[in-house]
């Protein structure tokens, strides 16, 4: 029996249950596949509808985590197995290797020296990143983390004899003993190669809202200015296509409840940075709930934003590396064939679970949330249980971690 | 106060920029006993056993730690009840300063200031209180009883007030209510009968209906709360509140131009679900109206036709109570047309809901018609729309709805800019309109706090009334400590979200309550032992802490003598930086501390050769780690600055600019979060208390014959750190061109 907590997935939702968790005085296990916490939020580059970033929250977040010796989490750390019953888990994680020393090392020049390039998650594929490397400014922690099958041949002889580096580090395994489990593993943005109409991913500066996040924010691969990828030039004439996948029997089946907003926020951010640009935005219903409806007529009021209320069919490449839409104006009733020099697939949310197994027996319904497992002492929290914005993945992980409280509770 | 301080340097984190070993040798001779040990390691995170048993063998009490910013390694240097401080010379010297020989004095001075600042430090007193285990929860509704079953549940005692007579609240008209669970298609049994029951039958949870809040004093942990109930007032302890009071609908007079309140043919939702339940609509057509903007366009034009009528003659009476010394409490209405749209999501969830409900009712012989501008059904309960969509008697439809009218036995809804790919006009039996959601608290001070502030929540104009937190990031924040809002008081919610939301408001309270019996603090100093403490002895009664405190947690007694109540207290020192006379402290952030922190700074007498110094004073939650972000993205700035962390500007007394001027610095950046309706201050109103604090501060510049313009606020969000070097340079560049403090070497 134990009355420690698992919890994971280490993004806001899961951050919230575990710490809301750990300062009622319960030992809570955080476990992240990536090598930091924050999940999807450190990706954004503000908030709707303050337009404040995501940081500010998430240094406190870490301030807590690091005054309360409750909290343990594990970076680069996959749950492999989960046995026993509820009030009586073992759980295995796995911990890949991060080959540097356990404490900071200021790596910078070292990292900026090495030749060798990998992928940049983080980045959704708009930059590289060197071998050694740390996922953003903000990232906590905030150790760099090498990718070994990166580096070329003159990188690791560079590296031989670095005191700080261990590149004979192993993959780790370790049990925990916990009372009760939160799965927060969240979301990714919704692939787009599998919306065939809208290019499939292969037009060129046609780019998903995930993407616009990252060249909007001061540490992503533009340093903030929102350009066309392809040449680098300012925008003039930007369309948002709303539900790229979502409210779609078959893509996802339900709305992902922050495009709409996401994609008024982003009118925000291009109207600050290009006052002259138009905008156009292409909706089924635009969904401002609640007190958001004041950011959609701050919107609506900007003098180079359209609203055309109908679903774009098609997107394709035109010529100067333009894409073109065909959209029917559902009120008018018009076919419409339009061209834009950037236009921003406001792509849905789907559950991480939907394309990637927990080795946690969970009821799933069809679009990969989870639809159960209470009884089992195993709560959903945030976007792992239904799509949300950050305020109630918040509640909804300060709500799972009541229920983890109560089912280990004087055990 | 640390009196043997062990001093470590860190040569892997500093090395290349810094000459630890020389600074080994400087600190050795200014400090001598006070620091007994003084060493450099090469790699310090490995010596971490050393220095343990330097702690065992000198009987340390401070260990000052100078390498990479406290905000990393924090986990290895841990060493149990001896105090540590960390001195960050890797971003703030290493990376920040460009000129390596500037480096080593700037070096020095923050070493120096790191040691002062532990031996100005205490271990503080414990804060614990005897709690009582109990939950208040203000509403019987929906919220309501889940939070008082979830707090039972947990194993807290209940106390569950409601204003009826009955509990169920607004609920008791929705028993088949929108999707509570997967798989988000089919309306729910809401079970509202059992919750009544369980409630009843829990030996944990005390009810009383018919019952208000007549007073809450106290502090969390440790509240009294005075209820009126129907057999007279009982007063019972608690720990902590979930407040769930709901909401009224919008009063009629707001959508009179589409007809409600003019005929019995146009109703709202709320008022439908009751008729309907009762047996007393027959209507074969219905139009459920979704789109408001008759309502706000009237308004708007009337506003046009009416300006400025309110700020006319000022209130009768307005100044005989200036002159009173406390003036009577008049709760403000913050009822208005903007509950409306704020309710959309709500409404749509409703009309789709109801639609059908009345459909099935009526054996599918209605015909139920939605007007809808967008169909506000976000996330998940998409697929309730998409199901119930498809009953057959229900049409619906995109529609301008631009004029609503009675036409014989019969209402005419005219309806522009369809999907049907024309205009029409509608004939049905009965128009309903959506419910404006208006909080209790838009309309009254629920909770009646006996506070020096007020009976109720400040601030709550900012949300038209709602009890909300304004941090995305921290949803149940007030800012009266151990009162957590939930369910359609704090937004409009469908009741599957204030089931969620009871929950969490429930953990919110508990863990207050856990926080006072252990005597720490809550959210966002989570666990902070520290409190401030007040010598009695040098105050004036000036008020100005009880006045500023942004939550409210100083009382005072009838002399204006502050009563502290720790429990509610957030630790962000704005009273302290508040007080005049140093009365404030906290044993481990006070007055004296940071002063001794700007003496200690090395002052050259030249400015023309040395340069200037200014002193920052930098927000330790967002303005600090941007400096952070800003040295390791290689922006280094100014080497005449000195930043010193502090809790919030709040806590930013004038003491401070007078003590650093009087040292000969030249300037003062205070840097802290935007403020403003959508500020980003963790302690609500540090930054923007500390702006207004600025005349304060230039009267004493004045009085000592220093020019105010050397001191200057700037608003510096976490994520702005690329400006971090333009702002202090432009800065430094000011002050240059002021030339020097006049009382520089004096």
């Amino acid at each position: 029996m134990s009355n420690a907590i698992l919890v994971v997935g280490g993004g806001f939702s899961g951050l919230t249950a575990a710490i809301e968790a750990a300062e009622l005085g319960h030992d809570v296990y955080i476990v992240e596949k990536t090598p930091y916490l924050g999940g999807r939020v450190a990706q954004l580059n503000k908030y709707f509808p303050k337009l404040c970033p995501p940081s500010c929250g998430l240094e406190i977040q870490f301030q807590r985590i690091r005054k309360n010796p409750r909290i343990k989490f594990f970076t680069q750390a996959q749950l492999v197995e989960l046995n026993g019953c509820k009030g009586n888990y073992s759980a295995k994680v796995r911990i890949a290797p991060r080959y540097v020393v356990p404490h900071s090392v200021d790596f910078s020049l070292l990292a900026s020296s090495l030749e060798g390039e990998k992928d940049n998650e983080f980045e959704l594929g708009l930059a590289k990143s060197k071998p050694l490397y740390r996922s953003m400014p903000f990232a906590f922690p905030g150790r760099y983390v090498l990718a070994p099958e990166a580096l070329t041949a003159a990188d690791k002889a560079r590296l031989v004899g670095n005191k700080f580096i261990n590149l004979a580090e192993e993959a780790k395994t370790i049990e925990l003993s916990v009372g009760a489990v939160i799965v927060a593993t969240g979301w990714k943005p919704y692939d787009v190669t599998n919306l065939t109409n809208l290019g499939a991913g292969s037009v060129k500066n046609c780019i998903s809202n995930m993407q616009l996040e990252r060249l909007a924010s001061p540490f992503g691969p533009t340093n903030g200015k929102i350009v066309r990828p392809t040449d680098g030039r300012a925008p003039q004439n930007i369309a948002f296509v709303q539900c790229a996948g979502s409210r779609d029997q078959n893509h996802l089946n339900f709305c992902s409840y922050i495009c709409c907003m996401a994609t008024l926020k982003q009118c925000c951010y291009i109207a600050e940075q290009y006052p002259d640009a138009r905008i156009t935005v292409y909706y089924i219903d635009l969904r401002a709930p609640g007190r958001f409806v004041k950011v959609l007529d701050k919107v609506k009021a900007m003098p180079n934003v359209t609203f055309v209320k109908g679903k774009v069919a098609d997107a394709r490449q035109a010529a100067g590396d333009n894409v073109e839409i065909q959209v029917e104006d559902a009120v008018r009733g018009e076919k419409l064939t339009l061209t834009h020099d950037l236009v921003v697939l406001a792509t849905g949310m789907q559950p991480t679970l939907a394309t990637e197994k927990l080795p946690v027996k969970l009821p799933l319904d069809e679009d990969g949330f989870v639809a159960g497992g209470e009884e089992a002492g195993i709560f959903a929290a945030g976007c792992a249980r239904m799509p949300l914005d950050v305020m109630r993945s918040a509640q909804s992980g300060t709500a799972a971690a009541l229920k983890a409280v109560q089912t280990v509770k004087g055990r | 106060m640390a009196s043997k301080i062990g001093v470590y340097f860190d040569q892997q984190n500093i090395g290349g920029g810094i000459d630890a070993n020389a600074l080994v040798a400087i600190v050795q001779q200014k400090w001598g006993g006070l620091a007994p040990v003084v060493k450099a390691y090469p790699v310090l995170a490995d010596a971490v056993a050393d220095i343990e048993a330097d702690i065992q063998a000198n009987e340390l009490d401070g260990v000052l730690i100078c390498g990479g910013s406290p905000r990393s390694d924090w986990e290895i240097y841990q060493f149990g009840s001896v105090q540590v401080e960390r001195v960050n010379l890797l971003e703030q010297v290493v990376h920040a300063i460009a000129d390596a020989e500037m480096r080593m004095q700037v070096a020095v001075d923050y070493v120096n200031m790191g040691v002062v600042k532990l031996q100005k430090s205490n271990v503080p007193d414990s804060a614990a209180i005897e709690t009582v285990k109990r939950v208040l929860v203000v509403g019987g509704g929906w919220t309501g009883l889940n939070a008082a079953l979830e707090a039972a549940r947990t194993g807290y005692e209940v106390v569950l007030v409601e204003k009826a007579k009955t509990l169920g609240g607004k609920a008791v008209n929705m028993p088949r209510t929108s999707p509570l669970s997967a798989p988000w298609t089919e309306l729910s049994d809401c079970g509202l009968e059992g919750k009544i029951a369980a409630v009843q039958a829990d030996k944990l949870i005390t009810v009383y209906t018919g019952s208000t809040i007549a007073k809450v004093s106290g502090q969390p942990g440790d509240f009294t709360v005075s209820i009126t109930t129907p057999s007279g007032a009982v007063e019972v302890k608690i720990g902590a509140a979930v407040l769930a009071t709901g909401w009224v609908p919008l009063a009629d007079k707001y959508l009179e131009c589409m007809g409600l309140g003019k005929s019995d043919k146009v109703t709202h939702m709320g008022a439908f679900a009751a008729k309907m339940l009762s047996g007393q609509v027959n209507a074969k057509r219905i139009a459920f109206v979704l789109d408001t903007t008759m309502a706000e366009e009237f308004a708007a034009a009337q506003a046009a036709e009416a300006p400025a009528e309110a700020e006319a003659a000022p209130a009768p009476g307005k100044q005989a109570e200036e002159e009173l010394e406390t003036p009577k409490f008049v709760k403000e209405d913050l009822e208005c047309l903007r509950h409306l749209r704020y309710s959309n999501a709500v409404n749509s969830v409703a009309a789709v809901r109801m639609a059908n409900l009345y459909c099935e009712k009526m054996d599918d012989a209605a015909q139920v018609f939605i007007l809808y501008k967008d169909m506000t059904i976000p996330g998940i309960l998409e697929r309730f729309y998409k199901n119930m969509q498809n009953r057959l008697g229900i049409m619906m439809t995109k529609a301008d709805v631009t004029d609503i009218r009675e036409n014989g036995d019969h209402m005419t809804v005219e309806c522009k800019n369809t999907l049907l790919g024309m205009d029409f006009d509608l004939d049905v039996d009965m128009v309903v309109l959506p419910t404006g959601i208006v909080p209790t608290t838009a309309k009254e001070a629920v909770m009646q706090f006996d506070y020096r502030q007020g009976p109720d929540f400040p601030d709550l104009g900012l949300f038209d009334g709602f009890t909300d937190s304004n941090y995305i990031c921290f949803p149940y924040e007030t800012r009266r400590t151990g009162v957590y809002a939930a369910g359609c008081v704090r937004q409009p919610m469908t009741m599957d979200q204030c089931q969620e939301d009871a929950s969490g408001a429930v953990l919110k309270a508990i863990q207050c309550i856990e926080a006072a019996d252990h005597g720490v603090a809550v959210h966002p100093r989570s666990g902070d032992t520290s409190y401030p403490v007040f010598n009695f002895v040098r105050c004036t009664q000036c008020k100005r802490c009880t006045e500023e405190c942004p939550f409210g947690a100083l009382d005072d007694d009838e002399k204006g003598t502050p009563k502290p109540n720790p429990a509610r207290c957030r630790r962000c020192g704005t009273c302290f930086g508040a007080c005049p006379e140093r009365v404030i402290s906290f044993a481990n952030y006070n007055i004296d501390q940071i002063g001794s922190m700007i003496r200690e700074v090395e002052v050259p007498k030249d400015f023309r050769t040395f340069g200037p110094r200014i002193l920052i004073l930098a927000c330790e939650n967002d303005a600090y780690p941007a400096m952070d972000m800003a040295a390791m993205r290689n922006k280094p700035w100014s080497p005449y600055v000195r930043i010193i962390p502090v809790r919030c500007l709040g806590s930013v007394n004038a003491i401070w600019v007078s003590d650093a001027m009087s040292k000969g610095f030249d300037g003062v950046m205070l840097m802290g979060c935007k403020y403003g309706d959508d500020y980003q201050c963790h302690f609500v109103k540090g930054s923007e208390i500390c702006n207004r604090r600025k005349e304060n501060i230039a009267e004493t510049l004045n009085r000592l014959g220093v020019e105010p313009e050397r001191v200057e606020q700037f608003e510096l969000a976490i994520d702005e750190y690329d400006k971090v070097p333009g702002m202090i340079d432009a800065f430094v560049e000011h002050i240059m061109r002021m030339g020097p403090n006049p009382f520089k070497g004096m």
